[in-house]
């Protein structure tokens, strides 16, 4: 048996933190973990290439499951199109939290899809409603049992609220694939945590494979004496955010500080979309940490006092503020217009708290660049800058890690804990990942599939057998003390496979329940011996000197049928019909004395000593 | 040690017996008569048979037996329990037995040690052994909790090897115990663990052997298993910190504290938060680990195995150096570079490697708060450690949860006096000043109290940022004062340069005057003042009106204003605190004015009563100098005062006229014997440091007091009925008096209570109005009592610094509704002040409600002394006007308390007297509100 995982897209040299959708088979059952989009591309490409599971057929007969991790996009974004348009009528599992917000942010992104770029063919609002109905809801360590074999287990993973790692559980196999998961606890959300369920595989997400952060309290301190003394001065600052996720982070962070410090200059939050999913952050409070949980009976921390819903036109107000503004890497949107409206100022300052994809403004500006060409298509944008083709970045830019994946040290923490037997990265910058894969193999086994590639990772199962218990019971009178279960102890018994069940019985049993009789194995030998005595002599001298050779076996002289035995081995003497000195002794003995018989036969080929006591 | 005797003696007879359901119920054993045993014994060596021991037993169980004869009756039951071969008798000896250990005042060692002395403890131990293999998990438990509690590593179990081959042999306890550290069965390992960390407290060696299976449970998959594995290896690490042990995979060795450290260290990362916190506490005991093994606690990134940092720690600082992992803080930073040797880089096991920067950032508080403290405690001992820490510890000041940040804020003033801080350290501790939580900023002004900062840009920052932080929150004023009066005398030279900019001089021009009543200004002045202390050249800086503001805040804020030696200016301003040797020429003074009233044996003695008074108004001046010597001196001052009182009201003349002569007298005597009283009390619950000899003295004092009024009261009343009862209650006094102070006794023979005792016989017998003879012409004859100071004495001190009194808007409410009053008050000197301190608010009207706050306003900003902050609900009827409710503090004793009789519950004796005896002491100025209640509008 074996685990047979693939990542699957279109383009077959590349994972990134694009796109995930793992196809794992495990024990003749196939299930997709995630089921995400590409942000970077507006065409086919941004769906994974569902066509080469199925080749053709539906999609139905081939997944046993398909099991979502966690809502954002990337990882959720091609469900309606896989399960409404390419077909899917399966149980989809995901966690409470997630089942409640993935619509919200599937709408939104039909929404800006459908809506303002105007494309066709893509997925309708009643197609996400449809969708939603195929979801069976998961809770934290609930253990499910997809069909009689099949289970899935989730475990809390941090990154965002509703985040879950899932064990997958044929028979004696497992694997556990992590989505995307963060070791460190944050302000709203805790520590990934599983136990030692020591997988045979294990799927982990690998965006910060090179990094080991700093303390979270480093982080949290610049952050909030950045923005202070921004404020401070009269700026105003701009973190761009994705809608959830850091942005709740981010918030509790600014918000408990405001009310802290007694800081009285406004905090604006961008985006219709995220009152929606506040709610359900309020709701889901099981999910977050330990001070939420705590302390929401007194108030709930995510019912902001000091952060306001943002209004365009308070981009253009005098005086300091804070904008929190979608999307996160500045390449659309509110916050690309407010960062243009702000650039010009070196007061102002723009606070990048996560990844930003290649070409996007946010990764020029991190990358240093001070000019940036600005495409100014979209009316609203020409409406400002119709002159100016080029923008001056006169702000402060800064970048805070304060993405909520697991870095380096937080991946090695996840492996102590599982204890996997394989391992494989996903979800990543290749060359990065190649760098802790070399780390990782060191102490075992670690795969990094390319997109497309297939990985096959060989397991050594348990075989379940059923042993009867007379066996059992002998075996036990047999050996006497307690088993223990680190020292393997051998048994003899029948191995009987028959109609898919697997029986240990004794041989006995076995040879009747079969209808078979039992047959027997004698080994004969002939050993030639030069010795001038009588057969009955010589048969004594060879009593007398294998009883005291053999000291612990019985020994028998039975002279009438001029024969020894010890134990079952029969030795009997005849003279040779040429030579009456050279005696031809016959040797037999049983397949069970196969041991002591060949022994015998090694030893009275050396002959008998001369003088025997 | 009872439930212990109890439970392994049914361990060996409960195969044989079923315990009877009517057994005894648990009986309190109270005195009656003694000689118990005796009785007893006799009944017990009549009985013929076992029912009629039985019998006795039950008689005997239902009776009680006083403290000192328990070990005389257990003697005695422990024969018979010897002699008896019935088990059911047995058993109810052995049942009598548990009962009799529990007696108050009985220590059970001695039965103890009587089983121990038997072969009990052999044959448990051997039966535990031989159970050991049993399949059910809760024997091997019990089993192992046995071989814990009672095996000894000294006498190995060997020597009944050879009469039982099949027993363990010839191994001893530990080793026994430690075969089972590898048990199928986790609870089974967590006991065999268990039992040997019992081993360890009871004192027994534990062998090095069994370090390396511990350390292998540290990975065990049970949480309970890792945290006592975790415990296992701690004791080890402190039993043989410097043995060497070698490391696998590699042909070096460490010290074996070291290689502890780096394990539990690992275990700050474990799954279970429990285990987590276990450690991470673990962590802070560990104290003779090696720098560099601490040190990497607190980097991250060392990713190389601790092992090999031994000798390859240069090759290791370059790993850290050239970047290899990026920290997340820059963008980009976090490409790949050389790939460097990977052989060297064991990630999985990366041992000691930022456990606290983990353990800081834990999800759970309690793991954090133990990280922290364990921290303060590394932290203490190694100052290089503790210079490393600051940044971790000064981060977690922006942790989410208050007591975190509070702890960190503590932790960092404990170990403050290792560190120097720099500046941008300063800057993020002062950014804390803006928190708007009251107990953080203090919490941080008294950590700035004690740090000590690099240059004069530092004191700068300090300086502002506390201004800062005054002007947005105004009721810190004093804090803020306390805190720069540290801060100027701690860094007097960094001061110097800044001061004709603080003050705002100029070389040439006059600067118009500040405004005196600013607290801004005051705050500068306050930290001027004080470095200009250990400066003199600082006040040639002055301007004049500085000078002016000295003389006015040297009067008006003298705690927090030192005296400054300011010669040649106009005003004289020589202090008045003498040289460094004051304090022990004070206490000279003080033992010198102590002993020369000791010299006052007779209290007719001419001069006496001048002497006294002369005394008396030295030490309260000494009290007000030497404020070390306050307590003291007060304490001493007022007990002469009483002294005085009493002499008064003795004096020969008027007790020798006619009752209605002297009704002026009588009168005076009367007041003069209550004030005495009054005052006894104070002297014995307003101090705190008094030694028994003291409190005698005290006690002496007040029944001189009573003796007083009792005589008064039988010179005035005719009445013989009240006068009776109070004698009595009087000789009732008398004698608690002598049980209570046995030992001091000897001291007080030529005093009244000597005489009295002397004549107590006498006394219980007589009538009344011989009595109140006799006491008259004790009392009279009786010399003043010689007093004798404690070491250290302080008196309880309560001010009351919210509500001020200095506001004359009144608080208005409506009736019959309730108004908050805040209050803040800091308490010196009072013991358990969460039981003890109440708030007294006297209304006009002559009301007076006695408010108690909740044990959690108190907090404890440092070492005997207390914060208040509190609210009171005030409330009453319509008045016309605004007036003033007085606010003040009290002080609640209860006599019981302190004068506990020996024994404990027994209604046979006298009740103890005083025993009814609480009251209040105010302790604190009262502070005037004013209120206002209006009329509940319709």
């Amino acid at each position: 048996r074996e685990n047979f995982c693939s990542s699957i897209t279109a383009e077959p040299a590349m994972i990134d933190v694009g796109r995930s959708c793992i196809l794992v088979s495990i024990g003749g059952k196939n299930i997709m973990l995630d089921c995400g989009m590409h942000m970077g591309f507006n065409d086919d490409r941004r769906f994974p290439d569902f066509s080469y599971i199925t080749q053709n057929g539906r999609l139905t007969e081939f997944l046993d499951c398909v099991i979502i991790s966690h809502f954002h996009l990337d990882h959720c974004g091609a469900l309606p199109y896989m399960s409404e348009m390419v077909g899917y009528d399966g149980p989809i599992y995901m966690t409470h939290p997630t089942k409640a917000i993935c619509p919200i942010l599937l709408e939104d992104f039909r929404k800006i899809t459908v809506d303002k770029k105007g494309e066709t063919n893509f997925f309708t609002s009643q197609m996400i409603k449809d969708c939603m109905k195929k979801v069976v809801p998961l809770n934290l360590h609930q253990t499910v049992q997809v069909d009689e074999e099949l289970e899935i287990k989730a475990y809390y993973a941090g990154h965002v609220l509703g985040a879950a790692m899932v064990q997958i559980k044929v028979g004696s196999e497992s694997v556990v694939y992590t989505g995307d998961y963060n070791m460190t606890p944050d302000r709203h959300l805790g520590a990934a945590w599983i136990d030692k369920c020591r997988p045979d595989l294990l799927i982990s997400e690998s965006t910060y494979a090179t990094t080991i952060r700093d303390s979270k309290r480093c982080r949290e301190r610049d952050f909030l004496k950045k923005v202070h003394e921004t404020v401070e001065r009269g700026g105003k600052v701009l973190i761009p955010v994705f809608a959830l996720g850091r942005a709740q982070e981010l918030c509790i962070l600014l918000e408990t500080f405001w009310e802290r410090m007694n800081l009285k200059a406004p905090i604006y939050f961008s985006t219709g979309m995220t009152e929606k999913a506040n709610h359900y952050y309020k709701l889901f409070i099981t999910w977050t940490n330990q001070k939420i949980r705590k302390t929401f009976v007194q108030r709930n921390m995510f019912e902001f006092k000091h952060i306001k819903p943002f209004d365009r036109s308070y981009a253009d107000n005098p005086g300091p503020m804070v904008v929190f503004a979608t999307p996160g890497m500045l390449h659309a949107g509110q916050s690309l217009q407010i960062f243009k409206k702000w650039a010009g100022n070196e007061k102002n300052m723009v606070i990048m708290p996560g990844y930003c994809v290649q070409g996007t403004i946010g990764h020029k500006i991190l990358n240093g660049q001070r000019k940036l060409e600005l495409e100014g298509r979209s009316t609203v944008e020409k409406f400002f800058y119709l002159k100016s083709l080029y923008l001056e970045v006169k702000l402060q830019v800064e970048y805070m890690s304060f993405s909520a994946h697991a870095d380096a040290k937080g991946i090695m923490q996840l492996i102590r804990m599982a204890e996997p037997r394989n391992m494989l990265l996903v979800h990543g910058e290749a060359v990065k990942m190649e760098f802790l894969k070399g780390k990782i193999e060191q102490e075992f086994n670690c795969y990094m599939p390319a997109n497309g590639e297939t990985t096959t990772v060989t397991t050594n199962p348990n075989v379940p057998v059923d042993i009867s218990l007379n066996l059992l019971k002998r075996e036990m009178s047999l050996g006497g003390t307690l088993p223990d279960p680190k020292k393997p102890r051998t048994m003899h018994g029948t191995l009987i496979m028959k109609e898919n069940s697997l029986r240990l019985v004794s041989p006995e049993q076995a040879m009747k329940e079969l209808g078979l009789s039992e047959h027997h194995l004698r080994f004969t030998c002939r050993v030639q011996l030069q010795d001038p005595h009588s057969d009955a002599d010589t048969l004594h001298r060879i009593y007398m000197h294998l009883k005291s050779v053999l000291k612990g076996y019985t020994t028998q002289h039975l002279p009438d049928s001029m024969s020894v035995m010890v134990e079952s081995i029969v030795v009997k003497v005849s003279s040779s019909t040429e030579d009456p000195n050279t005696k031809v002794l016959l040797l037999s003995w049983s397949y069970q004395d196969e041991d002591l018989g060949s022994f015998l036969s090694t030893l009275l080929k050396k002959g008998l000593p001369s003088v025997l006591c | 040690m009872a439930a212990h005797l109890k439970k392994r003696v049914y361990e060996e007879y409960s195969k044989v017996i079923q315990i009877p359901p009517e057994e005894a119920p648990q009986k309190k054993l109270r005195l009656s008569k003694p000689s118990k045993s005796a009785a007893l014994h006799i009944d017990l060596c009549k009985a013929s048979g076992s029912t009629e021991a039985l019998q006795y037993l039950l008689q005997f169980a239902r009776k009680s037996v006083e403290a000192d004869s328990v070990e005389g009756v257990i003697r005695i039951l422990l024969e018979h329990y010897y002699k008896e071969t019935d088990n059911s008798v047995r058993l109810k000896i052995v049942s009598l037995l548990g009962l009799l250990s529990k007696t108050k005042g009985f220590s059970p060692d001695c039965i103890v040690d009587d089983v121990k002395n038997t072969t009990t403890t052999q044959r448990l131990i051997e039966m535990a052994c031989k159970h050991l293999a049993d399949t059910y998990f809760g024997v091997r438990n019990k089993c192992l909790e046995v071989l814990g509690h009672l095996g000894t590593v000294d006498s190995p179990l060997s020597r009944d090897g050879e009469a039982h081959p099949s027993l363990s042999g010839l191994r001893d306890v530990q080793s026994v115990i430690s075969d089972y550290f590898g048990d199928q069965e986790p609870r089974v390992r967590t006991a065999a663990i268990k039992a040997m960390l019992q081993l360890h407290e009871r004192g027994m060696k534990i062998n090095q052997i069994i370090y390396e299976q511990a350390c292998r449970l540290l990975s065990d998959d049970y949480e309970q298993v890792r945290s006592a594995a975790v415990q296992m290896v701690w004791v080890l690490s402190q039993l043989y910190p410097e043995s060497i042990v070698p490391i696998p995979s590699s042909n070096e060795e460490v010290r074996l504290v070291d290689d502890s450290f780096g394990k539990i260290s690992h275990m700050v990362n474990d799954g279970s938060w429990m285990v987590r916190v276990q450690a991470a506490k673990t962590l802070g005991s560990m104290l003779q680990v090696s720098h560099y093994f601490l040190e990497q606690t607190l980097d991250k990134k060392l990713m190389s195995d601790l092992r090999r940092k031994r000798t390859a720690h240069e090759r290791a600082k370059e790993l850290y150096a050239s970047g290899e992992f990026s920290s997340g803080r820059k963008w980009a930073d976090d490409a790949p570079k050389e790939r460097l040797d990977t052989n060297a880089v064991n990630l999985i096991a990366s041992g000691a490697c930022g456990a606290f920067v983990h353990g800081l950032e834990d999800e759970m508080y309690e793991v954090r708060i133990a990280a922290v403290e364990a921290l303060s405690l590394l932290a203490q001992s190694s100052p290089s450690f503790a210079e490393k820490c600051l940044d971790f510890l000064v981060d977690m000041f922006n942790d989410e949860i208050e007591e975190v940040r509070l702890q960190s804020i503590h932790v960092l003033r404990e170990i403050s006096t290792n560190i120097i801080l720099r500046e941008d350290q300063l800057d993020t501790v002062l950014a804390v000043l803006e928190d708007k939580s009251r107990d953080i900023r203090e919490a941080l002004h008294e950590l700035i109290c004690y740090t000590n900062v690099s240059n004069k840009e530092c004191v700068q920052l300090a300086l502002l940022e506390l201004l800062k932080n005054l002007n947005k929150y105004p009721t810190d004023r004093n804090s803020v004062w306390k805190c720069l009066k540290f801060l100027g005398s701690r860094h007097p030279t960094l001061v110097l340069p800044l001061v004709p900019e603080l003050l705002s001089t100029h070389p040439y021009f006059d600067t118009p005057e500040p405004d005196m009543d600013d607290p801004a200004y005051i705050a500068v002045l306050v930290l001027v003042f004080n470095a200009a202390q250990a400066c003199p050249t600082m006040s040639s800086l002055f301007s004049d009106h500085t000078f002016r503001h000295y003389a006015y805040l040297r009067d008006s804020l003298s705690h927090l204003v030192p005296a400054l030696r300011l010669a040649g200016r106009g005003v004289e301003l020589v202090g008045s605190a003498a040289g460094p040797g004051s304090v022990e020429s004070a206490q000279v003074f003080l033992q010198d004015s102590l002993n020369r009233t000791n010299t006052i044996h007779s209290l007719e003695a001419p001069g006496s009563q001048d002497l006294l008074d002369f005394t008396i108004r030295d030490l309260q001046r000494l009290g007000e100098l030497q404020t070390e010597l306050a307590g003291a001196a007060d304490f001493c001052a007022t007990y002469l005062r009483c002294q005085l009182l009493l002499m008064k009201a003795l004096q020969e003349k008027f007790w020798n006229m006619a009752v209605p002569l002297c009704l002026k007298q009588n009168v005076m005597a009367t007041a003069a014997a209550r004030q005495i009283l009054e005052e006894t009390y104070k002297l014995e619950f307003v101090y705190s440091g008094l030694e028994r000899r003291q409190v005698a003295t005290v006690h002496h004092v007040r029944l001189q007091a009573r003796a007083l009024q009792l005589v008064l009261t039988a010179r005035t009343r005719k009445g013989l009925e009240p006068l009776v009862s109070s004698c009595d209650k009087f000789l009732q006094e008398v004698d608690s008096f002598q049980r209570q102070f046995l030992t001091e006794l000897p001291h007080f023979q030529e005093s009244f209570v000597g005489k009295l005792l002397e004549l107590m016989p006498r006394l219980s017998s007589c009538k009344t109005v011989e009595l109140i003879k006799i006491l008259q012409s004790t009392l009279r004859q009786s010399s003043m009592l010689p007093l004798t100071l404690p070491q250290q004495l302080h008196r309880a001190t309560a001010t009351i610094i919210e509500p001020t009194g200095e506001s004359d808007n009144p608080l208005k409410f409506t009736t019959g509704l309730v108004v908050a009053l805040d209050i803040d008050a800091t308490l010196e000197h009072v013991q358990d002040p969460q039981s003890r301190v109440k708030v007294q608010v006297l209304y006009p009207d002559g009301q007076a409600h006695v408010i108690t706050p909740k044990p959690g306003d108190f907090r404890k900003p440092g070492p005997d002394r207390h914060r208040l902050i509190t609210q009171v609900y005030l409330s009453h009827s319509a008045w016309t006007d605004p007036g003033h409710v007085e606010v003040s503090l009290l002080l609640a004793y209860s006599s019981s308390t302190s004068s506990k009789p020996s024994w404990a519950d027994s209604t046979d004796s006298l009740p103890p007297p005083e025993g009814a005896i609480e009251g209040t002491i105010p302790f604190s100025k009262s502070v005037k509100v004013l209120i206002m209640p209006k009329p509940a509008r319709r």
